[in-house]
């Protein structure tokens, strides 16, 4: 679908949502980047700038009932589905009040009360588990959906494949989201496989997939959208595959010596924040005033969280024991 | 009461696990058929194909997707047809299941139940027939059972699938197919808590799974011997109902830890480390292990005898820790 179709689709209130929601995202990995190099954000961290329009476009549609996985590069999707700033910067910063008490960290944030379910360090080991997410509400029944973020690199991985074929072959209501940012880690696409787009990988399985440009925020949003539609019937699997790109490195810290400047000067042009402001501007979706207001208040929404997280403290050492085993109910 | 297979005992639990709970599903490779064991025969017929639900060979996912389910509240029973196999599935049951519920600050719960089978003396080789339960218990967040007896694979499989956190249920392939009386209704058996299974004042036997009939041959042995053994079944190895084997050390002063897994980095070094550290002052001989040798298990049958630990080197276990050398 052409991005004109696909804005036909979106009105001022939805496009202005979507700003919002990647604003908040640029703010709070600009912020957290800052944070791991005054060493306030402990560990491997791994920042989504750049790819923002996926986790918004994608999330925006999601309902809190619904199940969402991700992976290490997680935390727009977490912020996209409505977890609080502030619980979430908290968690990296290993607080208390962290929406895992500090137990989980930048790579595992949980957020059961606004439907995101998990986040794996472990690359296409959460896939399955969105299968087993779709496979309880066929069993209970119901139209809540499952997606599961990963990226180009997780397409290599056994999980992957074994998945695709499951998903499949029970035609379960999943919605597969990889985020091809042409990288993992150090490699690019072309150093692990001959086939170039995810789509490709899967096309023999005969399931509904797409590749769109996964900058373009509403060209995402109307593909997942009709998928959506579909996994809601109780209908699926399917893949949606978003070309994107890391504006940062893999981790905070990576010098990216792999990369070219042509390149990154290249995506740097393609910033989907970029995009959705001129697009909203041009189609009077919305203006100035707004693009600026959103940018300010996710700012300040973010420094208040980062005060928030600086004044939780961290958890008693006792936590330590806590919630190995869960008691029962 | 009535006759059972220790499978059957399985079998007709798993139906009514169903039947008592429609959260409860069961999914793995060849199910419907039965499995090459027959013990999820009858279930597709009984409770549907949704239910039971046939999987390709993919253990991985099987199992990421059991964890899926049970994190959105269902209680999947995923079966490993051969623990062998569980290699496959570590990778989900280590780093997804085990500690989703710790790394989610409790959010998530696994209630999920794996179930597979380990075990030599079948002429199945190296691939077919090993015991591996010592990773599993190694990993925080999992629970480890394994049943001896008809009666516990039945009252055991009731708790593990009442348990709110991921349990795996090692079965025994060599037991399967042994008779005893089990009760009609079995109560559930709650996890971590040991059977004495004789009691017996000179010496101290703890064994698991197939071993405990093995202790037992060889307390009935030593009994004509003079000598009275008590043998223990912990039946779960986590939680370890240590508190029973110290308490029974202190009665007999004598300890003799049995499996049939490999001795080196095996469960009972585990125990010895707990029971010397909760009852040093009540030993009066260094505590002996009956394990496998530390090989891969030969398929040819006389090899894979000598492999198989036993009756014979239970006995003579048990007189090594009364002062006497028996045997090799
Ligand atoms: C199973 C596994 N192998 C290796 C790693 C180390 N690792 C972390 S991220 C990553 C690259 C992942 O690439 P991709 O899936 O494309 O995601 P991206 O980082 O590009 O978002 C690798 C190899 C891992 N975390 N898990
Ligand atoms: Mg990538």
């Amino acid at each position: 679908m052409t991005t004109d179709a696909a804005s036909s689709i979106i009105d001022a209130p939805v496009a202005f949502s979507l700003l919002r929601t990647m604003w908040r995202i640029r703010a709070f990995e600009e912020r957290v980047s800052e944070l791991v190099a005054t060493g306030e954000v402990p560990g491997l961290v791994h920042l989504s700038i750049g790819q923002e329009g996926v986790a918004a476009a994608v999330c925006g549609q999601l309902r809190h009932d619904d199940a969402v996985y991700t992976g290490h590069r997680g935390h727009g999707h977490a912020l996209a589905m409505g977890a609080p700033l502030d619980r979430a910067m908290a968690e990296l910063m290993g607080r208390a009040d962290g929406l895992c008490h500090g137990k989980g960290g930048s790579m595992h944030l949980v957020d059961v009360a606004h439907g995101l379910l998990g986040a794996t360090g472990v690359v296409g080991g959460n896939i399955p588990l969105a299968l087993g997410a779709a496979l309880a509400v066929r069993l209970r029944g119901g139209d809540q959906v499952a997606v599961v973020f990963f990226g180009d690199g997780a397409v290599q991985a056994g999980h992957f494949n074994e998945s695709i074929n499951l998903a499949t072959l029970w035609e379960l209501p999943a919605i597969l989201v990889c985020e091809n940012n042409g990288f993992a880690e150090f490699t690019p696409r072309s150093a692990h496989t001959k086939v170039e787009r995810v789509s490709d990988v899967v096309a023999p399985y005969d399931l509904a997939s797409e590749t769109v440009d996964g900058n373009d925020v509403f060209a995402v949003y109307a593909a997942f959208g009709r998928f959506l539609a579909r996994a809601r019937q109780g209908r699926g699997p399917m893949l949606l595959e978003c070309l994107t790109y890391r504006l940062r490195g893999h981790y905070e810290g990576d010098p990216a010596r792999y990369r070219q400047a042509l390149e990154v000067a290249e995506w740097q042009a393609r910033d989907p924040i970029l995009r959705l402001e001129r697009r909203g501007l041009e189609q009077g979706l919305f203006g100035q005033a707004e693009v600026a207001a959103a940018e300010r208040e996710a700012r300040e929404a973010v420094e208040a969280a980062v005060q928030f997280a600086r004044q939780s403290p961290f958890p008693a050492r006792d936590q330590l024991f806590v919630h190995t085993y869960a008691e029962q109910e | 009461m009535s006759q059972l297979t220790y499978l059957k005992a399985i079998n007709r639990t798993l139906a009514e696990v169903m039947r008592a709970d429609p959260r409860v599903f069961v999914l793995g490779e060849d199910v419907r058929e039965g499995g090459p064991f027959g013990a999820t025969q009858g279930l597709a017929e009984a409770f549907g194909e949704e239910r039971v639900r046939d999987t390709p060979i993919s253990e991985g996912t099987i199992c990421g997707i059991a964890i899926g389910a049970a994190q959105a509240g269902l209680r999947p029973i995923v079966e490993i047809m051969f623990i062998d196999f569980i290699t496959l599935a570590l990778d989900q049951l280590v780093n997804q299941a085990a500690k989703a519920h710790y790394m989610s600050g409790g959010q998530l719960r696994v209630p999920l139940v794996l179930r597979t089978q380990g075990g030599a003396g079948q002429r199945a080789a190296a691939q077919h027939s090993q015991s591996f339960e010592a990773w599993l218990t190694h990993v925080p967040g999992l629970k480890v059972v394994m049943p001896s007896s008809a009666s516990d694979a039945a009252g055991l499989l009731q708790s593990a699938v009442a348990d709110p956190n991921p349990v795996v249920y090692v079965e025994n392939k060599a037991l399967y197919f042994q008779r005893e009386e089990v009760p009609d209704a079995v109560a559930p058996i709650p996890l971590g808590r040991a059977a004495i299974r004789r009691p017996g004042r000179d010496v101290t036997i703890v064994a698991t799974s197939r071993l405990v009939a093995e202790a037992l041959a060889a307390a009935e042995q030593l009994a004509g011997e003079g000598i009275e053994v008590e043998v223990i079944d912990p039946r779960s190895l986590v939680p370890f109902d240590l508190e029973a084997v110290a308490s029974s050390v202190a009665r007999t002063h004598r300890l003799v830890v049995a499996h049939e897994a490999v001795g080196q980095g095996g469960f009972g070094a585990e125990i010895v480390a707990q029971v010397q550290a909760a009852a040093f002052d009540e030993l009066d001989a260094p505590i002996e292990r009956v394990t496998a040798p530390f090989t891969p298990i030969p398929f040819s049958p006389p090899l894979e005898d000598a492999y198989l630990p036993g009756k014979d080197q239970l006995v003579a276990a048990a007189w090594a820790t009364l002062g006497y050398q028996i045997g090799g």
